[in-house]
């Protein structure tokens, strides 16, 4: 039986203004080589100066995973020629990193697992080489060269793809939730690489590969599940792993060998003599740390002991920053409705976003429509179905439930005068069948239900008549 | 026109008695006269000084002092300056036109200097003799046969000449001491952190450090004011705070110092150069200095741990030298790896290519320990050697250099032995002290100097000593017949 052993290295882009050691904008989507200043050039004579809200960044990280702040750490130069790295060297930290000795709780299908931090350093992203757009020609962008990442490497803890994705997941999660990053995978601010390695239960560890540079939830789970395969075909047909770099394919949905070992550079890393070591002092942290927002996690077991939620969706609420604030939007008023307005968000209003490809925060469906509809729902002014089509009219570009309700002529009536006398005009009329339900045919109270429904064009609060008629059945 | 130094200079335009104008003129016109003969500047940049002058004699015609209104000035090929040719003396950078200046240069700018030009230096500053330049040896103005050291030979050759009154330099290894030496003039290698690096083309981050060239120690010590500070741009430039060197030394408050003189800049001089080093010794006893004799014994390791760290920094720094987006870019490569390896073979010199191969070497996976990691413990050794012995003497004295300077080709098939002319300046270095070179004599009527050197952040008295010995003495008056 083969287990599955992985680690991952997230890439994650900071939301620094500027880049890590110059002061040009970090903006993403201008015109190429716009954002490079001197220093991101590489100009002969230029100096790195650090950026001190990226290294603030890095220590909220750590505070959120429960690690260690290195009280100095040291940037490294690591040396490699590409054309995208201006300078000839990625300045990054190697022996010395702000954070280590983390960790981080997951959970799938109902149980929890610990995944160790091994470290996160911060380093400063190259250029972007575009080799499509000349025929014999590459073109090299600098804008993105030196904005600030921290790369975050995990102990070798996962077991599965899925567990890989769950544990990638809820970084992105807490990085979103600290504001430290837009966590925007398409645009490259979250990326991953995953090394992958195969043993039988028991063993040692076995060789792995390092599959660079995914940037989605669902490629790394189909990497993953690939190369895992691959490895075992290797191995079950008596050969071995090759220690390599490779690269994910989404279109094949195959992986493919970049660099084997022996042809992997030799970094030569040494500490940069241009920057100063990062010392950082306890009341630095502490003063973070009073500024920390609440993480995935206490919202969750809040959302559970306090708001009354089901575990389940307090676990997805909470891990979706925009999603929480939307629902804790929503609530706002409603002491006795977390639960179904719960419900409505996570099945109604996240469906409509799923189907339409957006995020929740940019829909025109706001947290008191939410609230006012779930608000009606409990008072029995309209049904929990007619609330799903006025979710969809707003979606629609009407703004006003009232409206809606009124124009559509929907309202619930639970007037009980009203519905008393509807409902006794309808007794009178047959008789027979009121005798019949008193000696015992209870089958009948849904065709007095169904009578008055009719009279009233389906508006009747079913919960209220269902009262009524009891009531006036009794008495007969 | 003949203004001895950089305070007469000074004084004259203050007082009217001549233009900004008329002294660039002058010196403009002893730059035509007598660098053919020298090679001194790689680029001359008259028509920006005339400008600049114009300017100046504006300001001044309204009474607008700068601090140093219209003193012409040579600066070094290694410091970025905007819109003028910036080479290092390097075919790599030979059609580099910086579009930023770099902060020494902005600094001397805003204080109402006039750049003469670029002058001439070692490739990269990796030299000891000025002959790793792609534009021609410089020539030592005692003898043109001569080198003038390196590697900041031109500028220092420059004021030996009398064609600038004053230059700038960089000190690695003793690229500012050494020539200084061997021209018979002043030259300042201030504590590391002291003058900002940003502009300055890195040779060695660790190590490098800007400094200047002057006739005497009052010169070096109005200029160093206005270089020195913290740069915002330079995260390892000092914040400690720049005092008034020049009030300093003419202070007539009497001091008097305990100065050490290690047995390890010593035993090994030849006769000529021990005489000359002990006749100022007996000159600084004369004016009440105490002698103490004291051992910096890893000193002697200096060299070697130098030859690591200064490669180890260099190999990575000249790494943005690829041909991609400035510098030379060989023509004849059809693949990225080809551009590279073509570019860098075409574009570097012979020593610049030795120091990246040797640095590559020494940072490499499995040499890194045995080589980089163990230099930097010599460097911590040697630095300790100097902390012990500055907690008995105040500044520290020796010959800048074994030797006076050696003819032009003497050493250059022989890197061993250029290596070992910076024998005596190279520890400072490592230990990020600041140390001066003064002329202290001739031997066979080629200049020597006398280096002193002091604590972190003690140029001032530094400056002083020298000021107090060139009150005694005229080896800093001497001018070469060129």
């Amino acid at each position: 039986m083969w287990e599955t052993v992985i680690g991952l290295e997230i890439h994650v882009q900071l939301a620094t203004e500027s880049k890590l050691f110059s002061p040009a904008s970090t903006d993403f989507g201008s015109e190429q080589n716009t954002q490079a200043s001197i220093i991101d050039l590489g100009m002969p004579g230029v100096l790195p100066v650090l950026n001190r809200s990226a290294v603030d960044m890095a220590i909220k990280f750590g505070l959120a995973v429960d690690a260690k702040i290195a009280k100095k750490s040291i940037f490294a130069r690591k040396n490699y020629f590409y054309p995208d790295l201006p300078k000839g060297y990625q300045i990054s930290q190697y022996e010395l990193p702000i954070v280590y000795d983390g960790k981080l709780e997951i959970n799938l299908n109902g149980k929890s697992k610990i995944i160790g931090i091994t470290r996160a350093h911060l380093e400063e992203d190259a250029g972007k080489s575009i080799h499509d757009l000349y025929d014999d020609q590459s073109a090299i962008d600098l804008n993105r060269a030196g904005t600030p990442l921290i790369e975050i490497v995990s102990e070798p803890d996962m077991r599965s793809a899925s567990e890989a994705v769950t544990y990638l997941k809820k970084i992105h999660s807490i990085v979103k939730s600290l504001g430290i990053s837009d966590g925007n995978m398409e645009e490259g601010s979250f990326r991953c690489d995953a090394n992958i390695s195969i043993r039988k239960v028991g063993d040692d560890y076995g060789i792995r590969a390092e599959i660079k540079n995914i940037n989605s939830f669902k490629f790394v789970e189909n990497a993953i599940n690939y190369e895992v395969s691959r490895q075992q075909d290797i191995l079950e047909s008596g050969g071995s792993v090759n220690q390599e770099t490779r690269l994910y394919d989404p279109k094949k949905n195959e992986t493919r060998p970049m660099r084997s070992k022996e042809e992997a550079n030799d970094y030569r890393y040494f500490p940069d003599p241009d920057l100063l070591p990062v010392e950082i002092s306890d009341q630095k942290i502490n003063e973070i740390k009073l500024t920390l927002p609440e993480l995935p996690d206490s919202k969750k077991v809040r959302y559970v002991s306090e708001l009354g939620l089901k575990l389940e969706d307090a676990e997805i609420l909470s891990l979706n920053p925009r999603l929480a604030l939307f629902f804790e939007e929503s609530i706002k008023g409603q002491k006795n409705l977390h639960q179904p307005i719960a419900n409505f968000i996570l099945s109604e209003v996240v469906g409509l976003c799923n189907k339409k490809n957006l995020e929740i925060s940019s829909i025109s469906i706001k947290p008191n429509h939410v609230s006012k509809l779930m608000l009606y729902v409990s008072e029995g002014k309209i049904s929990s179905k007619q609330a799903k089509d006025i979710l969809n009219d707003i979606w629609d570009g009407k703004s006003e439930i009232d409206d809606i309700i009124k124009s559509k002529n929907i309202e619930q009536v639970s007037d009980i005068d009203i519905l008393t006398k509807e409902a006794q005009k309808i007794l009178e009329k047959h008789p027979k069948e009121v005798q019949d339900y008193k000696n015992g045919k209870d089958k009948l109270m849904g065709f007095f239900v169904g009578l008055v429904m009719k009279e009233m064009k389906g508006k009747a609060n079913p919960k209220v008549l269902n009262q009524i008629l009891n009531k006036l059945l009794k008495e007969q | 026109m003949t203004y001895k130094s950089v305070r007469e200079i000074l004084k004259a335009i203050r007082n009217k008695d001549v233009s900004a104008t008329e002294i660039t003129r002058d010196y403009l016109s002893r730059i035509k006269e007598k660098d053919d003969n020298l090679n001194c500047f790689i680029t001359i940049t008259e028509e920006i000084a005339l400008e600049k002058a114009k300017k100046i004699d504006a300001e001044i015609s309204h009474n607008k002092f700068r601090s140093l209104s219209g003193l012409p000035i040579a600066q070094k090929d290694i410091f970025c300056t905007q819109n003028v040719k910036t080479t290092c003396g390097s075919k790599m950078l030979d059609n580099f036109i910086s579009p930023y200046n770099a902060t020494v240069i902005e600094k001397l700018n805003d204080a109402g200097t006039i750049m003469l030009g670029k002058t001439n230096m070692d490739e990269f500053a990796m030299g000891s003799s000025n002959e790793t330049s792609y534009y021609g040896p410089v020539n030592n103005p005692w003898d043109v046969k001569f080198v003038p050291g390196g590697s900041s030979g031109g500028s220092a050759s420059a004021v030996a000449a009398r064609i600038a009154p004053c230059s700038t330099g960089t000190d690695t290894g003793g690229s500012i001491r050494q020539p200084a030496s061997l021209c018979g003039i002043c030259g300042l290698k201030p504590t590391y952190g002291r003058v900002s690096r940003f502009g300055m083309i890195a040779f060695a981050s660790s190590l490098d450090q800007a400094g200047l060239f002057t006739t005497d120690a009052l010169d070096a010590a109005i200029l160093l004011r206005e270089i020195s500070g913290h740069d915002v741009k330079d995260s390892t430039s000092s914040e400690v705070e720049v005092p008034d060197y020049y009030a300093h030394c003419i202070d007539e408050h009497k001091t008097t110092y305990t100065i050490g003189i290690p047995e390890e800049f010593t035993k090994d001089l030849n006769d000529d150069v021990k005489k000359t080093f002990y006749d100022s010794v007996k000159v600084l006893e004369n004016i009440g200095c105490k002698i103490k004799k004291i051992n910096l014994k890893y000193t002697g390791l200096g060299v070697s741990a130098y030859q690591v760290v200064a490669p180890a920094e260099c190999s990575s720094n000249l790494s943005r030298f690829d041909g991609v987006r400035f510098g030379h870019r060989s023509d004849s490569s059809s693949s990225l790896e080809e551009l590279y390896r073509q570019s860098r073979s075409e574009g570097f010199g012979k020593e610049v290519k030795r120091r990246i191969l040797v640095g590559t070497y020494a940072l490499s996976a499995g040499y890194y320990d045995a080589y980089y990691l163990k230099a930097q413990k010599v460097r911590n050794l040697i630095a300790k050697d100097f902390e012990n012995a500055f907690k008995h003497v105040d500044l520290i004295i020796g010959p800048t250099t074994p030797d006076k300077a050696f003819k032009i080709g003497e050493k250059m098939n022989d890197p061993i032995a250029m290596y070992l002319s910076d024998v005596y300046t190279v520890s400072t270095n490592l230990a990020g002290l600041p140390a001066m070179s003064i002329p202290m004599g001739f031997k066979d009527k080629m200049p020597l100097g006398l280096q002193i050197i002091g604590k972190h952040f003690d140029e001032k008295n530094i400056l002083k000593l020298s000021y107090l010995y060139q009150k005694e003495t005229d080896w800093h008056d001497m001018e070469p017949g060129i």
